[in-house]
């Protein structure tokens, strides 16, 4: 059996081949008959009153076919985009969930807010005929600073909700940070800001509707990470179509970093005007589009203490949080800076009290919901910049002051006091082999070397956790999800013996195509190339909650073993009959069933042909056919933890940074296919190091305009910005999915922005400027913390 | 992008009088800036005149003198030319640091210097080295032809067609990219001349400028040190999210510095 | 305004009628049906776009398709010699996981190409990096590309491609 591939494989991608050769299909490589573009009309102000919309010169342009406006939509009782997470404040009141129009009706709050629909026959004629109508707005003031967004006198984004906030949210036990910090021998303190950042998949969010008017059906291919969730949405709550009568494929999708999780007012608009005007509509964001509309991601502001003993133990922590919504919920909103942040505040560490306050403020700018992280990042931003301050403040290394306070290996599982149960971890081996492949030891020379230079060197670490393979469905029902967070599986064998593998996950970029057929043919023996996975369309795959914070291989990988447990069950069956054995005789290896102590054998494709073919067959113990679906839902999180490295050299000339040396060491738990694993890293740290470094949403506070809206201005790591990275492992595998699998996707964002940071103040600490840089750390504001009087 | 009658004329003759005939017409040379900026729309013109068919605009000339490009010589041409390389080296290495691969395959100096981006990279070569801008009408000083952002000496229907450089017995180009485009955020062109040093500054301000206190350090002692401690006034300059104008102007010293040390 | 635009793609002859504002990009994709070209910014940076117009790579966002009149543009689908048979780069991005969502992927091996030719199959990680400005991936964090383009090079010296 040639071909067969085990986990933990160095497998090549099965997917590479279409998307080296140009082969790939993408939403806009689609082309669909007698197709119509659509094109939207977006607010050029942060915040104006519609007063009036004429449309007329833009219907009657060369080209179109129909213009709709807020008034359409509202007319035809399009429902409003929903956020399908409630968090309750502190009093237990739900968040505030104003409304959100897919077209503005007669207030645009952020600058590239939806005001118009126009649909012709090709894509310029509808940009032209966007560019006639005339829209008389009274232009109000904006809001986009966080810091003043909560304060009296902003200006309001919604009329419900009083004073801009969605919700007053806490965790933890106050008392008993209160008491803590009543006896610490030393208290550090934090301000930072955890910039805002534009997700900036390299595929721009697309659609392409159909309407069949014969049926009725309908059928939306979207750049989606979840199809089934996004037609979910769309039937139940937007657009009132039955589920059965819309299908969602998200084909090839070029990357989404969580952008590409939620539901958008341009498919919405795009499926309901395809029924409206009976022909197939297609959308294709440009780029400057996708700067003003995808959701962006992070955007915080936090003061945080940190109480220790006299031996440098932590015993308390406060934060007190304010996170940025933007000017509408987006789908999963409002758990980001909760449920996914404050349940990280307790990092590697035996931190026992922990307390955190979160307000949520709605703001003149785009709406903000999950990227690349998700609240994790801006966790461990904050937990490994207060420890490394710390440290300082403390006159202990920071290596050292970690490992004091790390939760021991005998720990787990581990209770945090912010709600998590951790199931397992090894902290210190995963620091020290950090250390060791950074050659920690030997930075002071280095230091000494640069310093000789006119260069200031700094180091600095970052250990990270994370909570990801969402998710337990009744926990996070729980916390407020509307939805479960199980995945499905289907493996479904031809009568030939190939195999198609149906998985509710989603690849855009993660290579499941190949890591699941990995799992599929170590557990059944099956040839690679007798194995075809199937995902992102309703009409194929039963169901699935789609890709999000590191869950496919965790979660969709944990029912694709499932389902192959049920065709080794069924599988065992037949082979007992034709080999007239007992069933319990029967053991599944390499793909064959044997009869245990015996020669006698059946190969799995047999026994599938027996069950297509049943001539001589057990019908009356087993149905024919060899095709098992699976709901796998976690009983735990996963936990990967790492600890990352980060050298860096300052020029203090002109306050250029550059990294000359990135490690990063990992608990991924058992690793599929490491080539694969280490693609995920790489690109994690990239985005990290983006953060830390170069990248920044800027809004002009007076107007509301968002400066970074393009590549001219929104700074994007290039391969010129980056060394390459040194990689290791350390494993302790998952107890409680059958993979042992943690996932691995979101890592290296989460830890990267505090590492670099760390080694930046670390570097800045030689002249005294340590305290006065925020991220990005761009040349301008190193120099200016460098210069500062 | 709005529609446009296109041309493609075979004379510089023709394409003058293609652009005069037009209610609004635009030049394109290599494209790299008129074409994002119509995709952009924000320019509407009624006719583009692509000068790609006018043969005798492309080439450069090396003689004892100085080297002169022919204004659609793209830029990738002129930094791998060992002729330039050997007489002006600098004027080479800048053109090797213009945008990026695809860009120096396609864009032109003489669209370069038309446009007069405040933020391109041979206006400063061609004030520090006193280069002049031959167009079909006239030859033009490059101190007199960049006027002010985007604004050049060129009259309407007036066609650059190539640009000469005298040589220079020291030169060198230092660049401070912005972090994101990639354009000069600032750029220094440092040139020992006949004429005596000069010192050009691109991306800085509103068009590329000259610092008289730096040419005077710099007669008196040609080195580092020299312009190390001429500051630039900020007032005037460009700021932005990238860098505010005291930082551009600190830049300026810096790489001024910098450059002055690559010339030897 | 209209016009009639042919020119040599993959090897082969092709033409159209195209409006003057038709990007070469377009063409390629529109017209021609060559979708593997892609287009992810609109400011002429991302390099999803490179494909090569006479030698030389461009990025067909920032060409009108009446400036390519007459000349030789190969796209990322006339790269291999066969179904079976990948270009030598194209083998180094799949052996080396240079690539994830595929989207920057087409650019990315065009560019790359170029890059090795002009640097006489002779590169370096650091020639790379620097010849790499024009193309943006954010997926790889550019560690696996790097590598695979100095693998590429060599493997298109020993193929004399």
């Amino acid at each position: 059996m040639s071909n067969v591939s085990k986990i933990g494989d160095r497998v090549h991608r099965k997917e590479d081949r279409r998307f080296l050769t140009g082969t790939g299909r993408y939403v806009d490589d689609l082309q669909l008959s007698r197709c119509t573009h659509a094109h939207f009309l977006r607010s050029p102000h942060a915040h104006a009153r519609i007063k009036g919309i004429d449309t007329s010169k833009a219907a009657a342009s060369a080209g179109v076919v129909a213009v709709f406006t807020g008034k359409d939509t509202a007319d035809a009782k399009v429902g409003g985009l929903i956020c399908g997470w409630v968090v309750k404040d502190k009093h237990g009141v739900p968040h505030k969930a104003p409304g959100h129009p897919a077209i503005a009706l007669d207030t645009v709050r952020h600058v590239g807010d939806t005001v118009a629909m126009v649909i012709a026959d090709t894509a310029a004629n509808a940009r032209d005929a966007a560019d006639k109508i005339e829209v008389d707005y009274e232009v109000l003031p904006a809001i986009v600073d966080l810091t003043k967004a909560l304060s009296a006198g902003a200006p309001q984004v919604h009329s419900d909700v009083p004073g801009n906030l969605c919700y007053d949210w806490e965790l933890g036990d106050k008392a008993a940070v209160d008491a803590a910090f009543a006896k610490a021998a030393h208290v550090t303190k934090i301000d930072v800001v955890n910039n805002r950042l534009i997700p900036n998949a390299m595929e721009p969010r697309a659609a392409a509707a159909e309407y069949d008017r014969g049926t009725g059906n309908y059928t939306l291919h979207t750049t989606s990470q979840n199809p089934h969730v996004t037609r979910l949405v769309l039937s139940a709550f937007v657009l009132g179509i039955p589920e059965h009568k819309l299908r969602v494929i998200a084909p090839d999708v070029g990357g989404g970093f969580g952008s590409k999780i939620f539901i958008y007012a341009e498919e919405t608009l795009c499926v309901w005007a395809a029924g409206k005007v009976g022909r197939s509509i297609k959308w294709t964001a440009d780029r400057s589009e996708s700067f003003m509309t995808d959701a962006h991601g992070r955007d915080h502001v936090t003061h945080a203490e940190i109480a220790m003993d006299k031996d440098g133990k932590f015993t308390g922590f406060r934060i007190d949080t304010i996170a940025n919504m933007g000017a509408y919920l987006s789908t999963f909103a409002t758990a980001v800076p909760t449920y996914l942040y404050g349940t990280l505040l307790a990092g590697q560490y035996t931190t026992p009290a922990i307390h955190v306050n979160v307000r949520a403020a709605f703001t003149h700018t785009t709406p903000v919901d999950a990227y690349r992280g998700a609240g994790r990042p801006e966790a461990t931003y904050l937990v490994e910049s207060i420890v490394s301050k710390a440290a300082r403040e403390i006159g202990v290394d920071p290596a050292e002051l970690r490992k004091r306070n790390f939760i021991a290996p005998t720990a787990f599982p581990y209770q945090t006091p912010v709600a998590l149960t951790y199931d397992s971890g090894n902290y210190v081996p995963i620091i020290d082999e950090a250390m060791k492949l950074s050659d920690y030891a030997g930075f002071g020379a280095r230091q000494s070397a640069a310093k000789a230079k006119g260069k200031l060197r700094g180091i600095g670490i970052s250990s990270y956790i994370e909570a990801c393979g969402l998710a337990p469905s009744a926990v996070v029902g729980s916390l407020g999800a509307g939805v479960g967070q199980w995945e499905s599986a289907q493996l479904r064998f031809n009568p030939t013996g190939n195999v198609q593998v149906l998985t509710g996950s989603h690849s855009h970029g993660q290579g499941h195509e190949t890591t699941f057929a990995q799992i599929v043919s170590d557990k059944l023996g099956v040839p690679m190339d007798q194995i075809e996975v199937v995902h992102g369309d309703t009409s194929q795959v039963p169901f699935g909650m789609g890709t999000y914070g590191s869950r496919s291989l965790a979660v969709g990988g944990s029912a694709i073993m499932k389902a192959a447990d049920k065709i080794i069950a069924k599988g065992k069956k037949i082979a007992a009959h034709l080999m007239e054995a007992a069933e319990a005789d029967i053991v599944f290896e390499n793909g064959t069933f044997k009869v245990s102590g015996t020669d006698k054998n059946v190969p799995l494709a047999q026994a599938v042909f027996a069950a297509y073919v049943p001539h001589n067959y057990p019908i009356d113990k087993v149905e024919p056919g060899m095709d098992e679906n699976a709901f796998y839902d976690p009983s735990n999180f996963t936990y990967p933890s790492g600890t990352q490295i980060c050298e860096v050299e300052i020029d203090p000339d002109t306050g250029v940074v550059e990294i000359v040396h990135f490690v990063a060491v990992d608990d991924f738990g058992n690793i599929v296919n490491p080539m694969v694993v280490e693609g995920q890293v790489h690109g994690g740290i990239a985005q990290g190091v983006g953060q830390a470094l170069m990248e920044a949403a800027a809004y002009d506070n007076a107007t509301g305009q968002l400066l970074s809206g393009s590549y001219m201005d929104y700074t994007m790591p290039r391969a010129d910005d980056l060394p390459s990275f040194t990689l290791g492992y350390k494993t302790t595998p998952c107890p409680h999915n059958p993979l042992g699998v943690k996932g691995c996707g979101e890592a290296g964002a989460i830890a990267a922005p505090a590492a670099v940071m760390n080694a930046v103040r670390d570097a800045l600490a030689q002249v005294g400027a340590q305290d006065r840089i925020e991220m990005p750390a761009t040349p301008q504001r190193v120099w200016a913390a460098i210069n500062a009087r | 992008m709005y529609d446009f009658a296109y041309h493609k004329p075979k004379s510089v003759a023709d394409a003058a009088a293609a652009v005069k005939k037009a209610s609004d017409g635009k030049l394109m040379s290599g494209g790299m800036t008129l074409i994002p900026t119509l995709k952009q729309r924000l320019a509407h013109p009624s006719d583009v005149v692509d000068l790609a068919g006018v043969s005798d605009l492309v080439g450069i000339k090396v003689d004892a003198t100085g080297v002169t490009i022919g204004a659609m010589t793209k830029h990738a041409d002129v930094a791998s030319s060992a002729d330039v390389a050997r007489a002006i080296p600098a004027l080479a290495a800048l053109a090797g640091g213009i945008g990026d691969r695809q860009v120096r395959n396609r864009g032109t100096i003489g669209g370069s210097v038309a446009n007069n981006d405040p933020a391109a990279d041979y206006p400063a070569a061609l004030v520090a080295l006193g280069a002049t801008v031959t167009t079909n009408e006239r030859k033009i000083a490059a101190e007199d032809f960049f006027k002010g952002m985007f604004e050049t000496a060129l009259k309407d229907g007036e066609i650059v067609t190539s640009v000469s450089f005298p040589t220079a017995t020291k030169a060198a180009y230092m660049k401070f990219p912005n972090p994101a485009s990639r354009y000069a955020m600032v750029g220094v062109f440092v040139a020992q001349t006949a004429s005596g040093p000069r010192v050009a500054v691109t991306g800085a301000g509103p068009a590329v400028f000259r610092v008289k206190a730096m040419e005077e350090a710099l007669a008196k002692s040609w080195s580092a040190d020299a312009v190390a401690n001429v500051k630039v006034p900020a007032e005037g300059l460009n700021s932005d999210i990238h860098a505010s104008a005291e930082y551009r102007a600190h830049l300026v010293t810096v790489m001024a510095k910098r450059a002055v040390a690559a010339a030897g | 305004m209209t016009i009639s635009v042919s020119m040599t793609v993959n090897g082969k002859a092709a033409s159209g009628n195209v409006e003057a504002r038709t990007l070469l990009v377009q063409f390629l994709r529109e017209h021609m049906g060559l979708t593997g070209t892609h287009v992810g910014c609109d400011t002429s940076q991302c390099g999803a776009c490179v494909v090569d117009v006479d030698g030389a790579s461009a990025k067909s966002c920032t060409i009108l398709a009446v400036q390519a009149e007459g000349a030789k543009v190969t796209t990322i689908e006339g790269l291999a010699e066969s179904a079976e048979k990948l270009h030598p780069m194209q083998e180094a991005f799949r052996e080396h996981h240079g690539l994830q969502c595929g989207f920057c992927t087409p650019g990315m091996v065009m560019s790359a190409i170029d890059l090795v030719k002009r640097n006489n199959y002779q590169v370096t990680e650091d020639i790379v990096r620097h010849g790499l400005e024009g193309n943006i991936c954010r997926c790889t964090g550019y560690h696996n590309i790097v590598k695979a383009i100095v693998a590429g090079a060599a493997s298109m010296k020993a193929a004399g491609v």
